[in-house]
């Protein structure tokens, strides 16, 4: 869990300047005193397997909003997606760390006395088909109407499952879903105020919005379908079954949609391939490129120090 | 700025509250009456530090999608996204000036305003994100540091956040490259190459001699400039000798070397002529910086009129 930069969790314990930079600033310490074993009767695996898909959820995601640096419309909007890119990239650390802490075998084969610790070993050097995340969070970008229908999507999900997951059993996740739920609050509402300021802006800005929201609708329904795997930690109180916050994404969404003036879309059935989906480890074709740049340097280097 | 006509002793008056300021190392505030060419010579030399804020997150955005390992994923785009935070504000300084940043922007683009040499060179390994934190940082705080005390207000207040935050970056860069020179030998050569390839540009940034320097002169007597190009060059390189020591690296100057009688290292003239050809817009990557920016700006036009187009149905529901 340590390595000679210190915990992952320093972050959260407030720490050093450092540790607060890098992770933005103002918020308390969550993970003080956290205990860290894994709860009873809860499979270590399946605890493991679990984190991952919340954890690369967000790794995936961030590696996407992250794309907008040095690229977005004004410099307040550079900022707001840096910072939300880095949130995320946040939440992934703690997750992947977790995941590894709960169950070593999730780690993939590095050289004898690697140097890489386990939240980077998860990212860099995992291959493909054993990323968890939903479909919504990897496909390729297109413009600003893109990412902000994306993130609306998105964080709706994640804010439901984040509020839920607080009084999560597993020490480590009820303190991540504790931060997490402040930091995608401010997420869904930068998303959602842009959606409305899209939708009644100019004609373009909504045609835009719109063959956007086409696009992506199509990968909502993933968000809140429900893995087998999510509905039996559910079961043991420590994890959400997304099915119980449907209702709630389907309000929030049918308000932005209403204030909007937004046609809501019909139901779409969960993406994936013969009933399998990012949450199996099956992808589109968009990941595999994502992964070759994320992972390109740090696999030069498996014996490398950063 | 429109300038309201006045009397000439009036005038007379106000220039000299305006040099009794400056010769007080007082700071002159946006209101105050000042020369126009003092304005001017304002607005280029903050224009042209915003610009380069915004110009300079591209050569280690690059870098973002490939960082080698989360932590410094998270460094890396807090530090580029610290660096539009002081475009931000250096934008907003100028604005006190009379200049928007829409127009500071149109300069930009159209080749009309400068930014700094340096982003003008590729970035062509991870080690060059430690390099340039490092050594440009370094570079841009000893420039920057007497600027807090600079007579313009704004400026000078924005100056001093700037610093602080460029500090950090300087010793994150510098901590990465320590981390690799304690990692693999190819990721010591790494760090070897990327210094070499910067070393030059890098002390290109403190801009040409004293004896070639235009506008040098002017802007020290209003103290808007404190301290000559070549005495920062020589406090740069008598600061960075044994940084470079004790990270293990050869800084690739033949002539480097202490002069004891001097006080200080002697060391050798970067290429003059190359500084010229970036300056002229002939470095290795000007037309791919600016036309970035450019595709940046243009592909967000449609966003910024749909919010201009909301707000102003807004404020007009708002009304009724």
């Amino acid at each position: 869990m340590s390595d000679e930069h210190g915990s992952v969790f320093d972050g959260l314990l407030g720490g050093d300047d450092s540790a607060q930079w890098a992770f933005g600033t103002g918020f308390e310490d969550p993970l003080a005193g956290v205990d860290t074993t894994t709860p009873g009767g809860v499979d270590p695996a399946e605890l493991a397997a679990y984190c991952l898909m919340l954890g690369d959820d967000a790794l995936i995601m961030s590696q996407r909003l992250s794309e907008w640096c040095s690229r977005a419309p004004d410099l307040e909007e550079d900022i707001a997606l840096a910072n939300i890119a880095l949130d995320l990239l946040g939440q992934a650390r703690l997750l992947l760390t977790r995941a590894a802490a709960a169950d070593p075998d999730v780690l993939p084969r590095l050289p004898e006395g690697s140097p890489v610790p386990p939240e980077d070993a998860l990212a860099f050097f995992r291959d493909e088909r054993r990323f968890r995340n939903v479909w919504l969070a990897e496909v390729a970008g297109g413009d600003f109407a893109h990412v902000v229908v994306r993130l609306l999507l998105f964080s709706v999900a994640r804010l439901a499952l984040l509020e839920r997951l607080r009084t999560s059993r597993d020490q480590v996740l009820a303190a991540v879903a504790g931060k997490g739920v402040k930091e995608v609050t401010y997420h869904r509402d930068w998303a959602g105020r842009w959606f409305l300021t899209l939708a009644r802006g100019t004609g373009e800005s909504r045609r835009r919005l719109l063959a956007a929201l086409d696009a992506l609708w199509p990968l909502q329904a993933e968000t809140v379908a429900a893995h087998p795997l999510e509905r039996a930690l559910a079961r043991a109180g420590v994890g959400v079954d997304p099915a119980s916050a449907r209702e709630e994404v389907d309000a929030v969404l049918g308000q932005v949609f209403a204030v909007s003036g937004v046609a809501r879309p019909e139901p779409a059935q969960p993406s994936g391939i013969g009933g399998r989906t990012g949450r199996d480890g099956v992808h589109t074709e968009d990941l595999g490129r994502l992964l070759a740049e994320m992972q390109a340097v740090a696999r030069a280097h498996p014996g490398g120090r950063w | 700025m429109t300038t309201i006509p006045m009397e000439p002793q009036q005038e007379e008056r106000l220039r000299a509250a305006f040099d009794a300021t400056v010769a007080r190392h007082d700071r002159i505030e946006p209101r105050d009456w000042m020369p126009d060419a003092y304005r001017g010579t304002l607005v280029r030399q903050i224009a042209q530090h915003a610009h380069s804020e915004i110009i300079g997150m591209q050569p280690e955005g690059e870098w973002i999608g490939r960082a080698p390992s989360l932590r410094r994923k998270a460094i890396l785009l807090a530090k580029v996204q610290d660096e539009a935070g002081h475009g931000l504000y250096l934008y907003s300084a100028c604005e006190t000036l009379g200049v928007s940043r829409a127009e500071l922007t149109d300069l930009l683009l159209g080749g009309r305003q400068k930014y700094s040499s340096i982003f003008n060179y590729p970035t062509l390994s991870y080690a060059d994100v430690g390099t340039i934190g490092w050594l440009v940082d370094g570079a841009a705080i000893c420039n920057q540091v007497p600027l807090c005390r600079t007579s313009y207000g704004p400026y000078g207040r924005a100056m001093i956040r700037i610093c602080k935050e460029e500090s950090f970056h300087q010793r994150q860069g510098y901590e990465l490259l320590m981390t690799m020179m304690r990692g693999t030998g190819e990721q010591r050569a790494m760090v070897q190459e990327s210094v070499d390839r910067f070393w030059w540009p890098v002390l290109m940034m403190f801009g040409p001699p004293d004896a070639h320097s235009p506008n040098s002169e002017r802007s020290m007597a209003w103290g808007i400039k404190r301290n000559s190009n070549d005495d920062l060059r020589q406090k740069f390189v008598d600061m960075t000798v044994p940084q470079a020591e004790a990270l293990g690296v050869t800084l690739p100057d033949p002539e480097l070397r202490w002069n004891e009688e001097r006080g200080h290292h002697d060391f050798g003239e970067p290429d003059w002529e190359e500084f010229a050809a970036v300056i002229r817009g002939d470095g290795p990557c000007n037309a791919q910086r600016l036309a970035h920016r450019r595709a940046a700006h243009e592909e967000g036009a449609w966003v910024r009129e749909a919010a201009t187009a909301f707000a102003a149905a807004t404020a007009q529901e708002g009304a009724r």
